[in-house]
């Protein structure tokens, strides 16, 4: 089932726009949470349990749309290429393995649009759930979930340099470089209370 | 039983998947065949190729479902080579 996925993939041709989507929502989810946080250590009083909801609900939001979004999208992209197929080869293909690609390809597309920015929040928000469940080791769970945020960041950066044919540690740097930017721009609107 | 052992097609595909992952697929049918592809002419969103079958028992049925499966069709059938011996008994 695998194998016949990956061809599907291949003969649509749409593995860069997996990759790309990935990136993108990833990069959503993550900048999303890393402002979020930041937005509560800002604040005077925080309650953990209230920055969990407010997170997942944040990461439930994204991953939903991301969902939706991407599925409507791809779908009406595919069928209209399969049409122009059809009318090109001058044959009904609805049996072939473009038909096929066609229903499948933007499933596959529309998960990993969704579970990019909640598997990257999931990962976010585990010092915030250890601290909660009272492992109390995790003394500082907000910086700990900023530095995550910020690997993160870094981690998908580097997952571009290969795309971008730029040495990874600078295309990582520059993603967080971006999540620099937020900070200071998060830090000047919302300023210390 | 007739017994084909050559068959010649003038198909129509579109440029996915290409020449190599085509003839691959099709001599994944039966590994006694010898799949041969030509590409003829090539258009913005099709190319036209000359595929050429060798072997024993070749299933034109089957190798028409498959060229249809992947998202081909068959222009004509330009050769056929056959022998009225069934070679297997």
């Amino acid at each position: 089932m695998l194998k016949g996925l990956i061809s599907l993939i291949r003969l649509s041709q749409s593995q860069s726009i997996i990759r790309r989507y990935f990136v993108v929502n990833g990069f959503d989810g993550a900048l999303t949470m890393f402002g979020l946080i930041l937005g509560f250590m800002l604040s005077a009083d925080v309650h953990i349990p209230s920055v969990i909801n407010v997170c997942l609900g944040a990461a439930i939001a994204l991953a939903v749309s991301g969902v939706s979004s991407a599925y409507v999208s791809e779908r009406a992209e595919r069928k209209l290429v399969l049409r122009q197929l059809e009318d090109a080869m001058l044959a009904d293909l609805s049996d072939s393995s473009h038909a096929r690609a066609a229903a499948f390809v933007p499933i596959v597309v529309a998960l990993v649009n969704g579970l990019a920015p909640l598997v990257i929040s999931i990962f976010i928000m585990t010092p915030l759930w250890l601290n909660d469940a009272g492992f109390l080791w995790v003394s500082a769970p907000l910086w700990s979930s900023l530095c995550i945020a910020g690997l993160l960041l870094f981690v998908l950066g580097v997952l571009l340099s290969g795309v971008a044919g730029i040495p990874w540690y600078l295309s990582g740097l520059k993603t967080l470089a971006i999540g620099f930017s937020t900070a200071l721009l998060i830090y000047f609107f919302v300023g210390p209370n | 039983m007739a017994n084909v052992c050559r068959l010649r097609l003038d198909v129509l595909k579109p440029h996915k998947p290409n020449a190599y992952d085509f003839a691959l697929a099709l001599s994944e049918l039966d590994h006694t065949w010898r799949v041969l592809l030509e590409v003829l002419e090539i258009d913005q969103s099709t190319e036209s190729i000359c595929l050429e079958v060798t072997g024993s028992h070749i299933d034109y049925e089957k190798i028409q479902a498959k060229i249809n499966e992947l998202g081909a069709s068959v222009h004509s059938i330009d050769a056929v080579e056959a022998s009225g011996i069934s070679s297997i008994k």
